[in-house]
């Protein structure tokens, strides 16, 4: 989406600082002048949403890590110590522990709305692949960073996901060990996981900006799955119009955070996680956080220890290769009939997946996560590349502009703001 | 600059491409090392640590728990009953039929008498370690008089073999040895 790179710089100190590094005009070209499509939905919002969470992440993250002590001994106590002694030290740690779930809810919601519409179709497929590749780096980083409070959670969740590897033939126990950096988890493993976590969300950013660069390059998907093809009716300055509505959202997204910060800060967390660790005794009932329950889920309903590591591993491989699982030559679900109730019982089967990781490994729990895991894969592997061959789709509109206005529609305003997007605020 | 366009013989600067190229490769391989081996476990952690434990105060059918190495490990004094029923397994209807005993040789059978203290067999003694996903099973409970883990449903009969669910293997048995007959020391 190149050609609306419409900076000018005014006065002579910002063309001399223009010619020698072009920054303000890449501000101005992304933020400011970058053309969006006109029907974008509060779907669309989500990903200044997830911005915002990194960038909220990161500086709690730093200001904790500076009362936190990543030391086996001592880190359990000086937790504590943040939430009791240190000035808003409760307030800084619950941001940051409820911040989690937070991303989780917004990237979920923002991977929904890239299956409903298509988004992940030609030529956004690289930009799908880093959005996973994102995911992939926020759990590993979540994961971690639930280990550092070193309560029984902390600690026996850790034993269970580092004990996956095992699972290798061969090497898996040697894998393990170089893990630990010992032969069970233990201080080296806290000291590790510490600098990892510390380091992840930085790499997270790296990829964000590949993310966003490669969304600026293709531009974005639209709630009709159609391409933009006239820039002046389809389109609409990204400010104010994406500006103020991505602004909205985040400011109800932020209330809605600030409601569990305040009133209910340990509803998603365990209360065994107030408890310090302890290697003799494992909890008689131990789940992960909750954004990890239906991968949770799928790992137990394998009966082999090597299958389960890898249906679960599978399970999020499987998003790598959707651009070229699906089919079909329309993106929008919303033209989509058979698919949009396939997409619906897909999101139930997640949930219910999701449901199910927090059960005990018993029965009826263990033969419904079967039926759920079964389908989550024929989903992907069957459902979604035949719908694409069978499905009869509804007519297109013409253009974005059509959908919104009708048909004669496309003239005139409020388009005309793309022509002088810096007078409107 | 002769040497550089569409010369048949190698130059100067091919060699030098290729002596670069090699040092590069073999010196990253060398510097990668060095960071890779530093997350193994350090000399502190592998100084072979040994418990010795002191069995006079276990009655019959109590299993207590010391630490070896940062892991649990189970002492049980079995009842009659616990070694009959364990006995009463054949082999062949065990899951992992490798006893898993570091005292024994690597391919020994599973049988009761591979599982127990040699020439004590009322001594059951085994890591406590869950051989699924690590968890540390609970201990007389499941539906084996053995040991259920509570992570995701392994249970293990009273010889610490594994009978249902997801584990592959039975329960490891530590090296130990009896240095009389109320004290023993693993490891």
């Amino acid at each position: 989406m190149q050609g609306h790179s419409t900076y000018q710089p005014k006065s002579g100190l910002a063309k001399w600082f223009e010619s020698r590094l072009p920054i303000v005009g890449l501000v101005h070209s992304s933020a400011i002048a970058y053309p969006v499509p006109r029907n974008l939905n509060y779907f669309w919002t989500f990903g200044g949403i997830l911005m915002f969470m990194l960038v909220a992440q990161i500086l709690t993250g730093v200001v904790l890590a500076m009362h936190y002590t990543p030391e086996a001994t001592k880190a359990f106590a000086s937790v504590e110590k943040i939430m009791r002694d240190v000035n808003y030290g409760w307030l800084l740690r619950y941001l940051h522990a409820n911040g989690a779930s937070m991303f989780f809810i917004a990237v979920y919601i923002h991977m929904f709305r890239g299956m409903y519409y298509g988004s992940y179709k030609a030529p956004r497929e690289i930009l799908w692949i880093l959005g996973v590749l994102i995911f992939l780096l926020m759990m590993a980083t979540a994961f971690m960073g639930y280990v550092l409070p070193w309560g029984q959670m902390s600690f026996w969740g850790a034993t269970v996901i580092t004990n996956l590897f095992s699972a290798i033939p061969g090497v898996g126990q040697a894998v393990v060990t170089w893990l630990w950096g010992g032969f069970s988890v233990d201080n080296p493993t806290l000291n590790r996981f510490f600098a990892l976590h510390y380091l992840l969300p930085f790499m997270i950013a790296g990829v964000v900006a590949l993310h966003i660069w490669a969304l600026h390059h293709v531009g974005q998907n639209n709630p009709t799955g159609v391409e933009v093809k006239d820039f002046r009716k389809d389109t609409l300055p990204f400010t104010p119009y994406a500006t103020i509505k991505d602004g909205f959202a985040m400011i109800c997204f932020i209330a809605f955070f600030a409601w569990f910060v305040f009133y209910i800060p340990n509803y998603l967390g365990h209360a065994d996680n107030y408890i310090e660790a302890n290697p003799l005794v494992t909890p008689s009932h131990i789940v992960p956080e909750w954004y990890f329950l239906p991968f949770y889920a799928i790992l137990r309903a394998i009966p082999s220890k090597l299958g389960g590591v890898l249906m679960m591993f599978g399970a999020i491989a499987v998003l790598f290769i959707l651009p070229w699982l699906d089919t079909s030559k329309v993106r929008s679900a919303k033209y989509r009939p058979m698919f949009k109730i396939f997409f619906w019982i897909f999101v139930a089967d997640a949930v219910i997946l999701g449901w199910l990781g927090s059960k005990p490994a018993e029965e009826p729990y263990i033969t419904y996560a079967r039926i759920a895991t079964a389908w989550y894969f024929i989903h992907f592997l069957i459902v979604i590349p035949v719908l694409g061959r069978i499905e009869k789709t509804k007519p297109l509109p013409a253009s974005i502009a059509e959908s919104v206005l009708g048909p004669s529609g496309g003239h005139g305003f409020p388009g005309g703001a793309a022509a002088s997007p810096e007078t409107k605020g | 600059m002769a040497a550089t366009h569409d010369a048949a013989e190698p130059t100067r600067r091919d060699f030098l491409y290729l002596a670069t190229g090699a040092a590069a490769a073999v010196g990253a391989g060398f510097t990668v090392w060095p960071f890779v081996a530093q997350m193994n476990p350090d000399a502190s952690a592998l100084a072979l640590a040994t418990s010795e434990v002191d069995i006079s105060q276990i009655a019959e059918g109590q299993i207590i728990t010391v630490k070896w190495r940062g892991k649990p490990v189970f002492v049980w004094n079995r009842t009659a009953k616990d070694i009959e029923e364990a006995k009463a397994v054949k082999v062949s209807q065990l899951p992992d039929r490798n006893a898993r005993n570091e005292n024994l040789a690597p391919d020994a059978e599973a049988t009761d008498e591979n599982r127990a203290a040699k020439g004590k067999e009322n001594w059951l003694i085994v890591t406590g370690i869950c051989t699924h996903l690590g968890c540390v099973p609970t201990s007389k409970s499941g539906e084996f008089d053995g040991w259920l883990c509570p992570c995701h449903g392994s249970h293990y009969d009273s010889a610490g073999r594994i009978r249902k669910g997801p584990a592959p293997e039975n329960l490891h048995i530590p090296p130990y040895a009896f240095d009389s007959d109320t004290k023993i020391t693993i490891g």
